[in-house]
């Protein structure tokens, strides 16, 4: 802020009358952030979401991207949830980065804003264990039902722990 | 997965009846292609609920991601939509060039960008011909084969492997083309036009095909907003939003004129048919553009910027060559990048393929999130179903062209 000709966008007019102190923003090349903190993302996250698709038309949530900060330099908080989004009558795009910590990843479903949250939640959880709370269906997607640990964590290894030779298996008999 | 499902069928609404009985589609079933299932709950042949169990094919493709270097990467992005892989290719190149702040030359541009196209085309062709198929028109399947034959052809010329290129590199492409590729392109261009007129006579107005496209699976604005989709699904429902005109990548800046943003007014699964045909006459007017024009000079970008692979005269006769390359191959070397993230998107012919790059000062991935098109378009499959006849199935899995690899990763 304040460098010459910097064009700060509405919308972070709109959430900082809102949410002012909530949030921070970054940005790199063209991507615009904003960036919630693990202690204020829980409760602030929905809101701050709702503001965005029914204040400053987001209306489409493209993408919600999950990653483990484990030993990534720099960071404070482990789990960052991404959500983007874009404008579709501008074609803006922006990056919503909500944390969450262990020992209870938890961050509000936003199934009720946008219905292609639904299987982008269930995946973020198969992945990294992050629950999302009011999430209508909230199981396994990709890894099978009876998988205990989650895959995308940095501190699961590449090859796994040998789930592959544990895997139930079913018979003729009880087919 | 067990049968039952979270939200029990009694709750959708008049399903309360004990007639009610469950169908196994899949997972490895003709129509599906690929190996997906799916759950149907049946009232005589009227789905009342479909519920989607999908992961057969998940192989840790992000988990990889994490593991293999940039370069490397790009055999596993290729075999994601396995129909069109130079597209997947470029759209990941295209972030990592990004997060790395490179500029590509303009030959390298244009080569991408019709090879792109040609990866849309042998999409689209893939998609109509294997919904025709299921819809009982082999015909045009076979006039669609044969022309997807001719891309494989000049994949091949180009790159040396027919299915999955691995073509792109960081900061250009594995080798320039020769200009064999070139003719076959321009070969490509005068007879593509045919075999398109073919297809486009065979199913347009083919009754059996329409009766049982016009009206089936349909997606409103609204809702192909809310739900995500992109591409042609999403278009075919009258968003007009495509990624190559709104935010201008590779060559499509200086090719804006030579191409419109196909759109549809239904939503229902023969407007997605439509669309990928006026898609893939769109396509052949950009190669048309294109391949008159490319831009000679080189097809890297500057080998003293440290970010490509020197070629073998360069490795074996200079020693900067020698040392870069070194550079770039030892593990705990590689490139350095920025302690950053960064998102980019292209449009693929299955909607906005994008990836979420987490670097951490290393030459890999520290996260490599793709957002998968098929992911989020088989998502409204449900939805999609429900009142229709079982008999539609494969024309709605038809017309959203689910490719598992990419569903799953």
């Amino acid at each position: 802020m304040g460098v010459v000709g910097f064009h700060m966008p509405a919308y972070l007019d709109t959430l900082n009358a809102k949410f002012s102190g909530a949030f921070t923003t970054s940005a790199f090349r063209d991507n615009q952030r904003v960036i919630l903190s693990a202690e204020k993302a829980y409760a602030t996250i929905f809101p701050l979401l709702k503001c965005l698709k029914v204040e400053c038309g987001f209306d489409m949530l493209g993408d919600i991207a999950g990653i483990d900060y484990l030993n990534y330099p720099g960071a404070t908080d482990r789990y960052g949830i991404v959500y983007g989004l874009t404008n579709m009558t501008t074609g803006e795009r922006l990056f919503v980065k909500a944390f969450a910590n262990d020992p209870d990843p938890e961050l509000p479903s936003v199934y009720d804003l946008w219905k292609s949250a639904d299987w982008m939640e269930r995946e973020v959880f198969d992945m990294f264990g992050v629950k999302f709370v009011g999430h209508p269906d909230l199981r396994r997607i990709l890894m099978p039902h009876e998988f205990t640990a989650f895959p995308l964590r940095k501190d699961y290894p590449l090859r796994g722990y040998g789930e592959r030779h544990n895997f139930e298996t079913v018979t003729r008999a009880d087919s | 997965m067990p049968l039952e499902t979270a939200t029990p069928v009694e709750d959708v609404a008049g399903a309360d009846r004990e007639y009610l009985y469950t169908l196994n589609f899949g997972p490895q079933h003709p129509a599906t292609h690929t190996t997906l299932r799916l759950i149907l709950t049946l009232d005589g042949e009227t789905i009342v609920k479909a519920v989607p169990d999908i992961g057969y094919l998940h192989s840790g493709f992000e988990k990889l991601g994490e593991d293999l270097d940039f370069n490397q990467y790009v055999t596993v992005v290729d075999r994601m939509n396995y129909i069109s892989p130079f597209a997947n290719e470029c759209a990941w190149f295209h972030t990592v060039e990004k997060l790395l702040n490179i500029e590509i030359t303009p030959r390298c541009k244009y080569l991408r960008t019709i090879l792109a196209e040609l990866a849309r085309i042998s999409d689209h062709l893939l998609c109509v011909g294997a919904a025709a198929l299921d819809l009982g028109a082999l015909t045009a399947f076979l006039y669609a084969f044969n022309q997807r034959e001719k891309v494989y052809d000049i994949m091949e010329f180009a790159s040396g492997q027919r299915f999955h290129p691995s073509y792109c590199r960081v900061g250009g492409l594995m080798a320039d083309i020769s200009d064999d590729v070139v003719a076959k392109i321009r070969d490509f261009v005068k007879t593509f036009p045919k075999a398109h007129a073919d297809l486009t006579g065979l199913l347009n107005r083919n009754r059996i095909f329409v009766d049982r496209t016009k009206g089936i699976g349909v997606l409103s604005k609204e809702e192909a907003i809310n739900t995500g989709c992109t591409g042609p699904v999403a278009r075919a429902a009258g968003v007009v939003r495509d990624l190559r005109k709104d935010e201008p990548y590779l060559a499509y800046k200086d090719l804006s004129s030579s191409f419109k943003v196909v759109c549809g007014k239904g939503g229902d699964c023969y407007n997605r048919y439509l669309v990928r045909m006026g898609e893939m006459a769109e396509s052949m007017k950009i190669i048309h553009a294109a391949v008159e024009n490319i831009p000679g000079g080189p097809v890297n970008v500057n080998l003293e910027d440290k970010l490509t692979i020197p070629d073998k005269n360069a490795t074996y006769r200079s020693i900067e060559g020698l040392i870069q390359h070194f550079e770039l191959f030892m593990w705990n070397r590689r490139w350095e990048t920025p302690v950053e993230e960064v998102y980019g998107a292209q449009e693929t012919a299955n909607g906005e393929l994008g990836f979420y790059l987490v670097a951490d000062g290393g030459g890999r991935a520290f996260r490599a999130r793709t957002r998968p098109p098929s992911f989020i378009h088989f998502a409204v499959f449900p939805q999609l179903m429900e009142g229709h006849q079982i008999s539609d199935v494969p024309a709605v899995l038809g017309s959203l062209n689910i490719i598992a690899a990419e569903l799953d990763r």
